[in-house]
């Protein structure tokens, strides 16, 4: 139900030339479009019933996204409707309430700054925030802010002496450095400096010195729902791929008579199969059993990443010269796929969270 | 996990009460490799008093046939009952009772199409394990194409009389009775003139000769058909209507195979595995493949459950039951390939059991249908491609 009323929506609001024309245009964040979202209720999807919410789980959330990957929506759903959201849920002070109405109405937007490195890496970072006076002095180089360009807040991961530290910044103080990235995708991203950025004691999310708390959940279920859009993201160019095969005439045969194509067709849909399997449990084991949910969720983020780059790479080759064009949306397909393959970790960070949790 | 419900609470209860009290302790070891299994049949040989202890427990209990109905040896549990039946027999690592091909596949076919009467005959026995069941599907000229088989059953007014050649029936040599697929009108379209028979093995005109595989084990055999005469009562379902039963029984076989004997992901991690090898923690190469293998394993035993939960809501995997075969039975192979390099040596001689089933499972992508059919089975019935 929610799926067909998010296809609904997407297909009128949100298809694929949406994303050409923002492209074209040279945009990256349809605030329109996101308030559209907002009024549908997706904003505020995982946002608490009080907090102005629907307060339903991460297993919606992920339908949402999955039908999302299929247009290739370009939205802040997962930076701020899934990962921002998160963050202060666990949060649930006064401010936090505040900032979670405020994401529900669609009012505010924020995104996660934690990459310094070309590879995810939370563990690892350089950012530092020294303590002054009742706050603190942020400095430090933050890459590849996925929402960071159109986010009004920034949650910033930086080191204390009492350990990392998530701090809540405004995009437009003195010391914010933004500067756009020309991402293949088409997508928001920023690299952001915090030039001694001066934030007050009050900028802290969470615990000083304990950023896991907050941003471990909230990680999570941003790959999750990452997941779940490379899920739809892969059917759709599977779907696509399937459709053009049966179209398209060469010796005078639709080319999807033929076996070399069906079989390498069919394994494609077989490995989406197996993929939506990981997805569906990834939302199912957040919704009941968060504290144990590591594993479930780097399954998924690990198959999706394999899936949606098969799917893509397999997309452009069974299409031909045509799917190498532009005019064409296949390559669209393959560039996101590229970006949401590294985004909040690449396949071999989530495979090597599973062979943890598995013993090696 | 579901929160279970108060009676689903106090089933758990009560079954895991009697599997302690119950379940001999040599038949806790966990094993589920084809060495380990009780076949039952008239001629089985039990491999300790324990294992005919175990049998016979379950047996009282309908536990070897937990989801028949209690009147032919089942026990009536629902899926959930089912579920939490194989979590409790898994925690304590007990053995199954009874596995046989009656019991996978015999007797979901007579389930659904079997007459009353034939019902009552065949199940009780098998769910006791007194009669071991094989399969005849393949002939030598109708392997991939199985439909093309050329068996003959001619009606001969008060009984058939057949003539033919199966193979790759398995365990025929040891076993009591064979469901087999016969032409029973050989001028009607190749899939409409085909018939579901039951044939005891001691009928004269049976005989059988194992096929030596490179496993060196002979699970398959040549199974010939000379002037066999089998009563009128001995089909099931319609006459000529044979190839429904198969397709059915097919789509049961697949399932199964797809399930890899339960190694998918419920197995051994393969963490453990190279954590005893020599150098498999070391080995980059050899970790990364353990990785693939151990994400993909993961997914795919997600996938058959998920497909498990489908069918209890009524909704059949149907063709998609290519789709767990082709992927389980590859990606056993895989999870295989990575065991033999973690072992190195250690698995390369016959002492070992590993070399044999990593050779055996070579026939899970053949058996059944294989790879290759399935991906035809998928592109043409569930993407609807041409051809």
């Amino acid at each position: 139900m929610l799926a067909d009323a998010a296809r609904g929506f997407l297909d009128q609001k949100a298809p694929i030339s949406h994303l050409r024309r923002m492209r074209d245009e040279g945009r990256v964040f349809d605030s329109g479009l996101w308030k559209a979202m907002a009024e549908m209720g997706w904003a505020g999807i995982l946002v608490p019933e009080d907090c102005g919410g629907a307060g339903m789980g991460h297993s919606a959330a992920c339908v949402l996204a999955g039908e999302m990957g299929r247009t290739l929506v370009q939205s802040p759903f997962i930076p701020t409707a899934v990962v921002a959201t998160t963050v202060y849920s666990s949060v649930m002070d006064d401010r936090s309430r505040h900032a979670l109405s405020r994401i529900a109405t669609g009012d505010m937007t924020v995104a996660l700054a934690v990459d310094e490195g070309a590879k995810f890496d939370p563990e690892h970072i350089e950012s530092k925030a020294e303590k002054v006076g009742n706050g603190y002095r942020l400095s430090g180089r933050k890459r590849f802010v996925v929402g960071g360009l159109s986010a009004d807040r920034l949650l910033v991961l930086a080191h204390t002496e009492e350990g990392p530290t998530l701090f809540e910044v405004e995009a437009d103080q003195t010391g914010v450095n933004r500067s756009a990235l020309h991402l293949i995708d088409s997508g928001d991203g920023a690299d952001i400096l915090f030039d001694e950025v001066e934030l007050d004691g009050e900028a802290i999310m969470g615990q000083l010195g304990r950023a896991r708390d907050v941003l471990v959940p909230a990680l999570r279920a941003g790959q999750a729902a990452l997941a779940a859009e490379m899920t739809g993201l892969a059917s759709a160019a599977v779907g696509m791929t399937i459709a053009y095969l049966k179209e398209r005439k060469q010796f005078g045969v639709p080319i999807g008579a033929f076996q070399a194509l069906q079989h390498r067709a069919a394994h494609l849909w077989c490995e989406c199969e197996v993929t939506a399997s990981a997805v569906l449990n990834a939302g199912r084991m957040l919704d009941t059993d968060p504290g144990n949910a590591a594993m479930a969720v780097s399954l998924a983020k690990a198959r999706a990443t394999d899936t949606a780059q098969r799917a893509v790479q397999e997309g452009v080759q069974m299409h031909g010269g045509i799917g190498m064009t532009d005019d064409f949306d296949m390559g669209f397909f393959m560039k996101r796929a590229r970006v949401a393959a590294e985004w909040l970790g690449d396949y071999g960070y989530h495979a090597n969270i599973v062979a943890q949790a598995r013993g090696f | 996990m579901a929160e279970e419900t108060e009676d689903l609470r106090a089933f758990r209860e009560e079954l895991r009460a009697w599997l302690d009290q119950n379940c001999p302790q040599s038949m806790r070891d966990g094993r589920n490799d084809e060495a380990s299994i009780c076949w039952g049949g008239k001629n089985w040989q039990f491999d300790s008093e324990d294992q005919r202890t175990w049998l016979e427990r379950c047996v009282t209990k309908g536990y070897t046939v937990p989801t028949w109905p209690v009147e032919y040896g089942g026990a009536g549990f629902d899926r959930d009952q089912d579920k939490i039946y194989h979590e409790e027999m898994a925690r304590i690592g007990a053995r199954y009772p009874l596995r046989s091909f009656g019991i996978w596949m015999l007797g979901p076919a007579l389930l659904y199409f079997g007459s009353r009467e034939q019902k009552l005959h065949y199940l009780p026995p098998i769910a006791r394990g007194e009669v071991r069941w094989c399969q005849g599907y393949s002939e030598p000229g109708a392997g991939s194409d199985l439909a093309s088989l050329q068996t003959r059953c001619e009606d001969e007014g008060d009984h058939w009389l057949i003539n033919g050649q199966k193979i790759w029936t398995s365990y025929a040599d040891k076993s009591d009775w064979i469901f087999a697929l016969v032409r029973t009108d050989r001028d009607a379209p190749k899939h409409k003139g085909i018939s579901f028979v039951l044939i005891d093995m001691a009928s004269e005109g049976v005989s059988t000769r194992p096929i030596k595989l490179i496993s060196g084990k002979s699970p398959f055999c040549e199974t010939f058909l000379d002037n066999v005469r089998i009563p009128k009562e001995q089909v099931v379902g319609e006459v000529n209507r044979g190839w429904d039963v198969a397709k059915y029984l097919l789509t049961h076989e697949r399932e199964m195979i797809s399930a890899g004997g339960g190694v998918m992901g419920s197995g051994r991690a393969l963490g453990a595995v190279l954590a005893d090898s020599e150098t498999g923690l070391s080995d980059p190469v050899l970790r990364a493949d353990a990785m693939r293998a151990e994400v993909n394993g993961l997914a795919m035993a997600l996938t058959l459950e998920r497909y498990k939960d489908q069918a209890e809501a009524g909704q059949g995997a149907g063709d998609a039951s290519a789709m767990l075969k082709y992927m389980g039975t590859e990606l056993n192979k895989q999870r295989l390939e990575v065991l033999m390099a973690a072992a190195g040596a250690d698995a390369l001689t016959w002492e070992d059991d590993r070399a044999p089933s990593w050779l055996r499972a070579k026939a899970n992508s053949i058996e059944g249908g294989t790879s290759e059919v399935m991906l035809s089975i998928i592109s043409k019935r569930v993407l609807g491609l041409p051809g």
